[in-house]
């Protein structure tokens, strides 16, 4: 059935968001971590969008909406730190 | 229709994966931010534009108004992502650069100048 391909999709993501903390752990500077971070956010909520038509629920694009602009808020806050602003 | 879904879902999903391998292979921070920011951000709206279309197929199959709110909602999520991710991309760039994080391979950099010239920083 074609929920199977999202399922899959959504596999190949978390496998990406995975590989990408290779770099949130190693990056040799501190921005290279949060772009590593800011990364995978955008994949967690590509992810939640895709397992919202897996598990037949509206509530997880919801979930995914409120994700991203915490996520924003967050790199926002990390972005003015490391500038020096605050 | 089901094999328009299933090849935006392999854009999609192909081009986050490039967007990991862009984190890995690209030398300083300007040129990954570069690379994962743009990936990742045409790959989602991709992999989220098939699930609009899966919304259409089912609601043109099963007539369940169900499906409408699901398609709303991810335009919704697909907005708010084109509205977020490239502002915060551009506050990363911008906090690195001020924290003295320099391009590798640049010889040249007119911003630096730029912001001397004026005298202190500007916004």
């Amino acid at each position: 059935m074609i929920s199977t391909f999202f399922a899959w999709g959504a596999a190949i993501l978390a496998l990406c968001a995975l590989v990408m903390t290779g770099r949130l752990i190693s990056g040799p500077t501190v921005p290279d971590r949060v772009v590593a971070l800011d990364s995978i956010n955008t994949l967690v909520v590509a992810m939640m969008v895709l397992l919202a038509v897996v598990s037949d629920s509206v509530v997880m694009v919801d979930v995914a909406i409120v994700y991203a602009g915490l996520a924003f808020v967050g790199t926002m806050f990390i972005a003015r730190f490391i500038e020096g602003g605050v | 229709m089901t094999v328009l879904i299933v090849l935006f879902l392999v854009v999609g999903v192909l081009f986050n994966v490039l967007g990991t391998v862009a984190l890995y292979r690209f030398p300083d921070v300007f040129t990954r931010l570069h690379g994962a920011t743009k990936c990742t951000t045409f790959g989602s709206i991709f992999t989220s534009g098939a699930v609009i279309l899966y919304g259409v197929q089912k609601m043109l199959a099963t007539g369940d108004g169900r499906f409408i709110t699901l398609m709303v909602h991810v335009a919704i999520a697909i907005l708010a992502l084109l509205i977020t991710n490239p502002t915060g991309a551009h506050a990363i760039a911008r906090a690195a650069h001020r924290s003295g994080v320099l391009p590798k391979m640049a010889v040249i950099d007119r911003l630096a100048e730029d912001e001397k010239k004026k005298g202190g920083v500007s916004a």
